[in-house]
């Protein structure tokens, strides 16, 4: 479980399909989610968890971190996804419909059972939460630290408006709060924060701006439906040149700092502080992620 | 005939126009028209063991071969070769006059279901798979003697003047059938356009014909020509393609002058547009675009991004559209395109070619004729001669194709030898022949997925595991003919 990795990408794909199961991770997302919920019809639940199960046994899944949304523990599903897919150690469950603390306790107690049945160090595979209501997003500051697995906070943004019976638009302006909230709360927990999907999938010029727009609201990541929406969602989460450049300025003065035992750290003449420190670095992964490692520049 | 001397040379003394040389040019009433094909087969003097040749412009939606043979078999006759340029699944109902005698072997590129029934062991003597260019070569060489050669034509005139870019029957170039106008013995036009004389602009001219037969339709137009081919939205396509614009972009070769060559099918339809988009980007201006002409192609040369079209194959609308509009878009014979024994080919300019494949090997080889079961699906093409050519041959497949693997250790038909190609490229890597040391150089460092060829075929057995070979009688079915004349590998029937 790797807390910090990359995430600017979260490809869904339907657990129904052996094609695209196999080749999940060619596309590029950095992780991908192998999806037993929404994406799957009911009458092939059962279908659909063979076929992830045995491709997290036989497919080698080498770039990406490989997720499996499963059922909410409180539908007919869920125990036995639970059941089938923790034994294969995926990198980390979505659990989506999280409501309360309650449900992620539920699920890391479940998970720490079966790790321990099959002779798996717990706390190995993660969880990302995927909250989709409006008593989720009341809750969300528990749910981020209910588990020391929760590795990512995510909303549902179709079931979230409709449960606040708000209504869908392009520019988005309803999903103002929800955001708000699962930035707050994941900076809070010191987890990360993942931005829901964007529907149209022939937009990709709406689906940069939206991109670009969480990136600078402070989100790590956002889920994709389509692989040709990858490569614009990394644009997006590509910082600027100026923002590489401070970030690299920042940097410097910090190790310059550190290897004086300086406990103050000035660039310009302002105080830099961990925050800041901590945003450089992570600028300059997302630019490295990008292709654009500083030391090309 | 009087027959004297003058000088040391031997002369006939004039007797009257066209009293000692029945002249067959002399047809100002009816021209070359005959009533039927049975009457044209019957004054080419059709006879039992004929080779009979035929054009496939018209694809699948040909009615042409079919017409043909269900009349000489009417006739009587047996025992015949056929040398299509190419058979397609429409074709199929040939299989009954293989069946009785009429026709007993077959040399050209089958594709479907004749193919099939040559794999289960039908023919008693091989298919004989030539390439575009080898085709004429074997022609030219007197190895394929063809004694009737019948064309189907969208256009026609009285005369024998032959047009593909007009009529409801329209295919664009047609470029594989100038070898069977200029090499057969008797040339029978088949067409459901008869246009005023001069069929003018004519791809064919009369001087090769000798008798027109109008019949009633000879091709089903949608299944000619396809509408617009649109570029793949299959994501793991648009991978693989984008790799080949990248190792194109990087290959040394993309300069002014660029040229190409990119079939139809789906991955090569992409590289292509994947390409344009890169050529717009840097400003550069390329020569000409070979091979098979797709409406994007057309485009591109409206664009100014190429300066010609060379069309030995028109693949929709567009295409056709263009060949009768543009005056860069030119149509080429399979000789000027692809034939080794030709005084210069096309393919011999080329810089980039981009091919598929059905198997690729740890030697490079590469497999278009046989499937991953052994069966004999599909023809040559200009698969051999454009990797022959081209000053770099892209090889493009996806790593496994349901359960099977693309990369093998030993392909089961070699098609193309490897050291003809260049690079290999899948979804998830790029392997370049350790031949090409230069363009390797090119290629390192910018974030290509460089591999060995070995370690690709070792990730797809990860996903496939190894797959049984199929097995395989004593009995030859198909002698695949390099583009030289030589044998370059035989298929076995599947058992």
């Amino acid at each position: 479980m790797n807390r910090r990795r990359l995430r600017r990408t979260s490809l869904y794909i339907p657990g129904t399909n052996p094609g695209m199961l196999a080749n999940a991770e060619v596309y590029g997302a950095d992780s991908v989610i192998l999806d037993l919920e929404d994406g799957v019809p009911v009458s092939e639940k059962d279908a659909a968890r063979i076929l992830v199960r045995n491709a997290l046994q036989h497919i080698p899944y080498r770039r990406a971190e490989v997720t499996v949304r499963v059922n909410a523990l409180s539908t007919p599903f869920g125990r036995d996804d639970f059941r089938e897919i923790i034994p294969l150690a995926p990198d980390a469950v979505r659990l989506p419909k999280c409501e309360s603390a309650d449900d992620v306790r539920e699920a890391d107690a479940m998970m720490t059972e079966i790790e321990l049945e099959n002779g798996i160090e717990p706390g190995t595979v993660g969880i990302i939460a995927i909250t989709e209501s409006a008593r989720g997003g009341r809750n969300l500051s528990e749910i981020a630290a209910e588990s020391p697995r929760l590795i990512a906070l995510n909303y549902g943004a179709e079931d979230y408006t409709a449960d606040i019976g708000a209504v869908r638009t392009k520019e988005g302006r309803e999903l103002d709060d929800i955001r708000a909230k699962v930035i707050v709360a994941a900076r809070i927990a010191g987890v990360q924060a993942l931005d829901s999907v964007f529907g149209d999938v022939n937009d990709l010029d709406g689906l940069y701006a939206e991109a670009l727009r969480v990136r600078l609201l402070g989100f790590d990541g956002k889920s994709v439906i389509h692989p040709r929406q990858i490569p614009v969602v990394h644009r997006a989460f590509t910082p600027s040149d100026q923002e590489v450049g401070f970030a690299r300025r920042v940097m410097a003065a910090f190790r310059e700092a550190s290897s004086r035992g300086a406990g103050v750290i000035a660039l310009d003449g302002r105080m830099i502080d961990a925050p800041v420190v901590a945003r450089a670095e992570k600028i300059l992964a997302l630019a490295e992620a990008a292709g654009c490692l500083p030391g090309e520049r | 005939m009087m027959s004297r001397s003058a000088g040391n040379r031997k002369t006939f003394s004039f007797t009257g126009e066209g009293k000692d040389i029945p002249s067959i040019g002399k047809k100002r009433e009816k021209g070359k028209i005959v009533a039927s094909l049975e009457e044209a087969f019957r004054l080419a003097e059709v006879r039992d063991g004929m080779t009979i040749s035929f054009h496939h412009h018209l694809r699948d939606g040909d009615l042409v071969v079919n017409m043909a043979l269900d009349v000489l078999a009417g006739m009587g006759i047996r025992d015949l070769v056929l040398a299509p340029s190419a058979l397609f699944p429409v074709h199929e109902s040939l299989l009954r006059h293989v069946r009785s005698g009429v026709i007993r072997s077959i040399e050209g590129s089958v594709n479907g279901p004749v193919g099939r029934a040559a794999s289960e062991g039908l023919f008693s003597s091989p298919v004989i798979l030539r390439s575009h260019g080898g085709r004429v070569r074997a022609m030219q060489a007197g190895e394929l003697r063809v004694d009737v050669a019948v064309l189907a034509a969208p256009a026609a005139d009285a005369m024998g003047n032959l047009s593909g870019i007009s009529g409801p029957s329209a295919c664009g170039s047609l470029g594989y059938a100038f070898s069977d106008a200029q090499y057969a013995d008797r040339v029978i036009a088949v067409t459901d356009n008869l246009v005023h004389y001069p069929a003018v602009p004519f791809s064919i001219p009369q001087t090769l014909v000798d008798w027109v037969v109008p019949v009633e339709s000879i091709g089903v137009p949608e299944k000619i020509v396809s509408g617009t081919l649109r570029v793949t939205r299959d994501p793991l396509r648009l991978i693989i393609a984008e790799q080949v614009a990248k190792v194109v972009e990087e290959s040394g070769l993309f300069t002014g002058g660029f040229s190409m060559q990119a079939g139809a099918g789906g991955i090569s339809l992409a590289a292509s547009a994947c390409i344009r988009e890169r050529m717009k980007a840097a400003g550069i201006r390329g020569s000409f675009i070979s091979g098979g002409i797709t409406g994007q192609s057309v485009e591109m040369l409206e664009e100014g991004l190429f300066e010609s079209l060379l069309d030995v194959q028109s693949f929709d609308l567009e295409a056709v559209a263009s060949l009768a509009s543009n005056r860069g878009h030119a149509e080429m014979s399979a000789s000027f395109y692809a034939n080794t024994a030709s005084k210069g080919c096309v393919v011999d300019m080329l810089d980039v070619a981009v091919l598929g494949a059905t198997q690729v090997d740890t030697d490079f080889n590469v497999n278009v004729n046989t499937e991953s079961d052994g069966v004999l699906l599909h023809g040559i093409g200009g698969h051999m001669d454009t990797a022959a050519g081209a000053a770099v041959t892209v090889v493009v497949t996806p790593l496994f194709r349901g359960r099977m693997p693309m990369i093998v250790d030993r392909v089961l038909t070699v098609t193309t030898p490897g050291e003809t190609v260049d690079v290999v490229v899948t979804e998830r890597g790029v392997a370049v022949n350790p031949r090409r040391k230069d363009l390797l150089e090119n290629l390192r460092g910018k974030g290509i997925p460089l591999m060995e060829i070995g370690d690709l075929k070792k990730m797809a057995e990860e996903f496939t595991g190894i797959p049984k070979t199929p097995s395989f009688g004593e009995k030859i079915i198909g002698i695949v003919e390099y583009r030289d004349g030589t044998v370059i590998d035989t298929i076995r029937q599947r058992i």
